[in-house]
This record gives C-alpha cells, structure tokens and sequence, in this order.
C-alpha cells in the first residue's frame, strides 16, 4: 500500500513494450501489433495503434520507447511526402527504410526504439524491413519487440513465403 | 586475435544454457533437450546428455548450471534407489520430484539450476512437473532453459492434451529443434527419451534428421 504513495508510473518512461510483426504474402506485406503502452508497471493506454502511416502504401509498427518511436515517425512521415511531391510518384519502401535506418543508426545511443517498415511499391512489389540497431534488413517476416522472443519459435515453424492475404 | 592469451572461458562458470522440454502423451511421457554445453562464449561440450535417469521409470531434464544441477541429480538417483528398496516398489514420480523440490527450495540461493522432471508410475501414468524456483508444479507439458522463451509461442499453439507418442515425439522434436536455431546457448542434438508403463527408451537425432524450418 506504500507503493501507491511514491507511485513510479508517474515518473517511468513510457514503453510501448510491445509485440510487433509484419511478413510478405504473395501480392503485399501484412504488418501488425498489439496494442498496450506501460509505464513501468501500469498500463497507461490499452488501445494504441502502433501501426503508423509512413505513406500511402507504406506503414512502420513501433516498439521501444513511445516517446522516440513516435518522433522518428513525425520525421519520417514528412520526409516521405516531400519525397513523394518530388518524385513525382509514389516512393520506394527502400526509401523509407533507408531514411529510418539513417535516423535511427546516427542517434543509435539515444534512441531507444525499433521500427519494422513494410509496404508495396511498384518496383519490388510488397517488401519488409527490419532496422534493429540501425541496419536495414529485408525479411520475408520480421518480429520485434519484447513479446517477440516468445514467437520465434512459432514464427519460423509456421512462415511459409508465397503465401496467400488470408 | 590480442586477446587470445586471456580466455574468459576458462574462468566462466560452466552453464547448460540449453532448451529441455517434456510432454505428456497417451500413455506415457516424452523428456528431451538439446546437448550444448557452454563456458561464457565458448562451447565446452557439444554432445551432453542433459536427460538423466532418476530411476527406472523417472527422468529428468538438466538446465542452468551443469555443477549444481548434475549435483542435484546425484543426490536424488540415491534416494530414489534407497525409497524404492524401501517400498518394495517402483517409486511414484511425485516422491522424486517432492525431493527435488525440497533441495531446490531449502538451497535456493545457492543453486542455480532448473529440472524439470518427467516419468511413469502405476498410480497416476504419465506425469510432467516443473521445479523452478522451488516449486512443484505438474504440468501437460514444461519448457525450461535459456532456449525456452523462443519456443513458448510454439508450444502454446502447437500442443493438444491426449496425443499420440508419435506427435508428441514430433512436437518435442520440433520445439527443440526451433529453440536450437535461435538461442546461441542451444545446439548440438537432440535427446529424446520416452517413458510409458514398458519403460524408457532414449533416441538420439542428430544433423539432417533434426527438423527444418523456412530460413531467410
């Protein structure tokens, strides 16, 4: 009862602990998450999409810190519709994941948060990336985040590549 | 290459970082796990049997560290063998693990290590438990060692209570198998051993007959 005196969820940083994922079908990527925020022990928001928009057909999920996984997608976002005006067509996703790859490895000591980037592109059709740490990985699949150790096992004996949206 | 003269191996404490598993099936138990035995980075022993008889009909599987849980096992064989003589009867399986239980819970701060144990007796047929930490928990089926949190996902959504030998020996394999392709304390080959009303039988996989998974 003490404990709720000197409450340590008002002074914890807010995590989105998570579970994140996103894999290739035959014809696009499916990414998605689960949708808790803690801050130490508490849940302080039950229902957060970490699915965020990049651009139109490219999408990154966020884990890690809430706080530094949301400032790389306000960067990004931006970055990515300026790209897009310019080009004069819709962006690669290797774009996107190069310039969150960029972001995340040169502010690789103060970050703390991993984002998989998934999407379609006319080019190279339904790619995933993984940027742990700051590399920029092509993946058939891609887990993260703290609830992604205990589906490894699951993920691999159940991905197969070409598989169908359902 | 400097830093060779210096091997930290030497001095680190020998760990089965490992995966062990056991199930419970129609009819029996299956007790299995994989055979790596490491010294901080390096791997001291490749193909260690960490299934170890307890009795007859009573197995159990080895995790964290090698010392304290090969140790426990010394300890608890001896009684096993004396109770039985005792009783003039294979001993149940609750009596090895309340022995267990008792040792891992009364020296808890010292040791560091997890059995999970597994067997066969007349009264209850096949029984699965879980000793970490000191407790004593039956279970259908138990996980354990640095490899076991990649395969709980797995586990989980793979396991169906009233299988057959064959698909329980199929799940273990594979289990161990998944755990030893992601957890760098893990490896080597898989030890299976099987424990009905017959008795135990142990099998060995080794290299391309251990199952394979999509790999990017």
């Amino acid at each position: 009862m003490d404990d709720l005196l000197e409450s340590d969820w008002t002074t914890e940083e807010v995590s989105t602990g998570t579970t994140i994922i996103a894999a290739v079908f035959d014809g696009g990527v499916v990414i998605g998450s689960d949708s808790r925020v803690s801050a130490g022990q508490a849940v302080v928001n039950r229902v957060l999409n970490k699915v965020c928009r990049l651009h139109d057909k490219i999408y990154c999920s966020i884990s890690g810190s809430a706080a530094d996984a949301q400032a790389v997608v306000d960067i990004v976002d931006y970055q990515m519709e300026l790209h897009g005006i310019q080009m004069g067509q819709p962006p690669l996703v290797q774009a996107a994941a190069t310039i969150v790859k960029d972001i995340c490895y040169k502010y690789k000591e103060e970050l703390v948060a991993h984002l998989l980037v998934a999407g379609w592109d006319h080019k190279y059709g339904g790619q995933v990336y993984g940027t742990l740490g700051g590399m920029m990985i092509k993946q058939q699949f891609a887990v993260g985040g703290s609830g992604s150790t205990y589906i490894y096992g699951f993920a691999d004996s159940a991905f197969k590549p070409g598989m169908t949206k359902e | 290459m400097d830093e060779a003269p210096d091997s930290e191996w030497i001095t680190a404490e020998i760990s089965t970082g490992t995966t062990i598993i056991a199930a419970e099936f129609d009819g029996g138990v299956v007790i299995g796990s994989d055979s790596r035995v490491t010294a901080g980075e390096a791997i001291v022993n490749r193909v260690m049997d960490k299934v170890c008889r307890l009795h007859d009909k009573i197995y159990c599987s080895l995790s964290g560290s090698a010392a304290d849980a090969q140790a426990i096992v010394d300890i608890i064989s001896y009684q096993m063998e004396l109770h039985g003589v005792h009783m003039g009867q294979p001993p149940l399986v609750r009596a090895a693990v309340t022995c267990v239980k008792d040792l891992c819970y009364k020296y808890k701060e010292e040791l560091s290590a997890h059995l999970l144990i597994a067997g066969w007796d007349h009264k209850y047929g096949g029984q699965v438990y879980g000793t970490l930490g000191g407790m004593m928990i039956r279970q259908q089926f138990a996980i354990g060692g640095s490899g076991s949190s990649y395969i709980y996902g797995f586990a989980d959504s793979t396991f169906k209570p009233g299988m057959t030998k064959e698909e329980c020996l199929k799940f273990a394999k594979c289990a161990l198998a998944l755990a030893m392709n992601r957890d760098g304390s893990s490896g080597g080959v898989i030890y299976l051993v099987t424990i009905t009303s017959k008795g135990a039988e142990d099998m060995i996989i080794t290299g391309k007959d251990i199952p394979q998974f999509y790999e990017d």
